[in-house]
């Protein structure tokens, strides 16, 4: 698993490395990667090994299985397979929404271009926490929508504490993750090879189909991943949007943090990493397969 | 070539905001003909192609295909395929993807697809690059394969981009003369964009020499090199002094104050007007045989001649030649009198961009 293909950015990798032999060289820049290094090591190394120590350990520091295997509590099962369902069905939501929202972007050659990418980032500006606080707000029984609605002696809306408002804060929160690599990879296909596809007899159709949607992939992809992995570890849409009936992975993790029980939580969550690791290494193969191209 | 007409552009005007690029231009290209669009960039060469290509609408004026108006139609459904400048090759897409391409949108048999695949890459010399990929292939290579890619569907008339303009000398060269053949095997229509003027003098039977959305003129490429009409034609093609003149009478011009004997006729009397002379119809002889004296002020080798500055009357003379004067040597300037090509003095700018219909 690689950051670039998350963050889709694989030409300053080679920048790098062309400024670093040229101006400085090798061995005078090592040193400058020491920071990193150091960071890895205590804020991404470290932390992993005590969650697979706490995860493989009981209370008595005895080595168990028993804290991974609880996963197969149906509690937790139906909680691990819930939240599946809810991250594949917003990620479906985004992507559906994001392609057309990019392909739009690219294609008005306006100067507001960036005003217009500006307002989808705008929101992220924005503690997390408290949007996912106004959607509730917005959403509740005495909410915004609903005041609304009652004014007009329309039916009330009751989609607070269902998944639907789950999969809305979902869709909400991560959609700009979803628009962004979709967009940039779009920006990046040379119009003459839409023309020439085009200049060949495909309809506008066509084009979409065997020319931009092939070449986009590796957009897609990132785009998929930095939806899918939020939505499939967050507890708190959950916990705001869902109430307290709904309960997936990410809150089962959480509580068991909460009343102490490190050892349960840190076998979930390695359980958890196994599920992402394995859809990361899926989504990767298929960018491998556009990345023999080297288009990107 | 024939004398069909296959495409005719009338009253093309296309602009981008305030930006005229072409206006009114007038414009046939005959069946089987090379046609070259030349000139300097933001002349509206490239325009021009791309508005025969559909891939931009006029603002004005209509597209005539085998005579019928094809100006609002969409570039898939046009019989004419593009070359274009970067190749613009399918990068997810094998070579033979690539060229079968507009065949399978076409569904043509797979076999009927099989063997034009063969025969295009035979065509440009890369058999065997059925499985490649595009990024595997150098710039040359690439180029090739967009060619074969426009070919395969069997256009009327195969318009290619400044197609060369990515690629070295040597190699623009090997492919000027790739070029020519699969003109020739092909049989079919060329029209070609470039601001090379050797790449235009060497391939084609037409050059249309374009500037600020005008055409200049539209001739062989004898025509083009021998008689430029005026003197942005005369400066862009080849080198050349342009001489401030006065034609005295038919077949008699004075050139900074001495009279010269020409050819040509009907420009009336003490008129001024421009004189070209290419460097290579200047000779160099002795300062008494010559028409009038100068000196030489500077000496370049290039290779094939010699390129020396002479002063004389106020002006320095580019001569080309294979034989060298010394600088500093006093020289004689003879020039034959079918050397002198006299043009209509520009009255004003608007005028310099003269349109001319062929």
């Amino acid at each position: 698993m690689k950051i670039s293909n998350v963050l889709n950015t694989k030409a300053p990798k080679a920048t790098i490395k062309k400024s670093g032999m040229s101006s400085l060289g090798i061995r005078n820049t090592r040193w400058l990667s020491f920071p990193y290094i150091l960071w890895m090591v205590g804020f991404i190394i470290i932390p992993l090994i005590v969650i697979l120590y706490y995860g493989m350990t009981t209370n008595d520091k005895q080595f168990t299985l028993e804290n991974i295997s609880s996963i197969l509590n149906p509690i937790n099962l139906r909680a691990l397979l819930f939240a599946l369902r809810l991250s594949l069905i917003s990620t479906v939501i985004c992507l559906i929404l994001a392609y057309p929202l990019a392909m739009i972007l690219n294609k008005s050659k306006m100067k507001s271009n960036s005003f217009i990418v500006m307002i989808i980032i705008l929101p992220m500006w924005m503690n997390f926490l408290l949007r996912t606080i106004a959607w509730q707000n917005i959403l509740e029984r005495t909410g915004i929508i609903n005041t609304v609605l009652k004014f007009f002696n329309l039916p009330m809306l009751n989609i607070i504490n269902t998944p639907s408002a789950i999969v809305l804060g979902m869709v909400y929160n991560f959609l700009p993750f979803m628009v962004l690599p979709i967009y940039n990879v779009l920006i990046k296909i040379d119009k003459d090879i839409v023309n020439a596809a085009r200049d060949l007899g495909a309809n506008s159709r066509q084009t979409l189909f065997k020319i931009i949607l092939p070449l986009s992939l590796p957009g897609v992809i990132s785009g998929i991943t930095m939806v899918f992995v939020p939505s499939l570890t967050t507890f708190v849409i959950s916990n705001i949007l869902g109430g307290s009936k709904i309960v997936l992975i990410g809150n089962v993790i959480e509580q068991q943090f909460r009343i102490g029980n490190w050892h349960t939580g840190s076998g979930l969550s390695l359980v958890l990493m196994i599920f992402i690791l394995i859809s990361m290494a899926i989504l990767s193969k298929y960018d491998k397969e556009s990345e023999g191209s080297n288009l990107w | 070539m024939t004398d069909n007409k296959l495409i005719d552009l009338v009253n093309i005007t296309k602009s981008y905001g305030d930006n005229i690029v072409l206006d009114e231009l007038n414009l046939y290209i005959r069946e089987n003909e090379f046609l070259t669009l030349l000139g300097p960039s933001g002349c509206g060469k490239t325009t021009t192609l791309r508005i025969i290509g559909g891939f931009e609408n006029p603002d004005q004026g209509q597209v005539i295909f085998e005579g019928k108006d094809i100006t609002k139609m969409a570039p898939n459904e046009r019989q004419l395929n593009t070359v274009f400048q970067k190749y613009a090759l399918f990068n997810h897409l094998s070579i033979a993807e690539n060229i079968a391409f507009g065949l399978k949108i076409k569904k043509k048999s797979k076999v009927y697809i099989d063997d034009k695949i063969k025969y295009a890459l035979k065509l440009v010399n890369l058999d065997g690059f059925e499985n490649r990929m595009p990024d595997s292939l150098s710039g040359g290579q690439q180029q090739r394969i967009a060619i074969a890619r426009a070919i395969v569907n069997e256009p009327k008339v195969l318009l290619l981009d400044e197609p060369l303009g990515a690629l070295d000398l040597k190699l623009r060269q090997d492919m000027q003369y790739e070029l020519i053949r699969l003109k020739n095997e092909l049989g079919i229509t060329f029209i070609y964009v470039t601001h090379d003027q050797e790449e235009a003098l060497t391939m084609s039977d037409t050059i249309v020499v374009m500037n600020q959305g005008y055409i200049q003129q539209i001739g062989t490429p004898e025509d083009i090199y021998n008689e430029p009409q005026n003197a942005f034609v005369a400066d862009f093609i080849g080198e050349s002094n342009i001489l401030p003149s006065i034609m005295i009478e038919d077949k008699l011009v004075n050139i900074l104050g001495t009279n010269f004997a020409c050819v040509d006729t009907g420009f009336g009397r003490n008129k001024p007007v421009d004189v070209v002379i290419r460097p290579e119809d200047i000779d160099l002889v002795k300062p008494d045989e010559g028409t009038i004296k100068g000196v030489v002020t500077s000496l370049l080798f290039k290779g094939v001649h010699y390129e020396m500055e002479v002063s004389a009357h106020g002006h320095d003379w580019l001569v080309h030649s294979t034989d060298l004067a010394a600088v500093g040597s006093e020289v004689g300037i003879l020039v034959d009198p079918f050397d002198i090509q006299i043009m209509n003095k520009p009255e004003s700018e608007d005028e310099e961009a003269v349109e001319l219909e062929m």
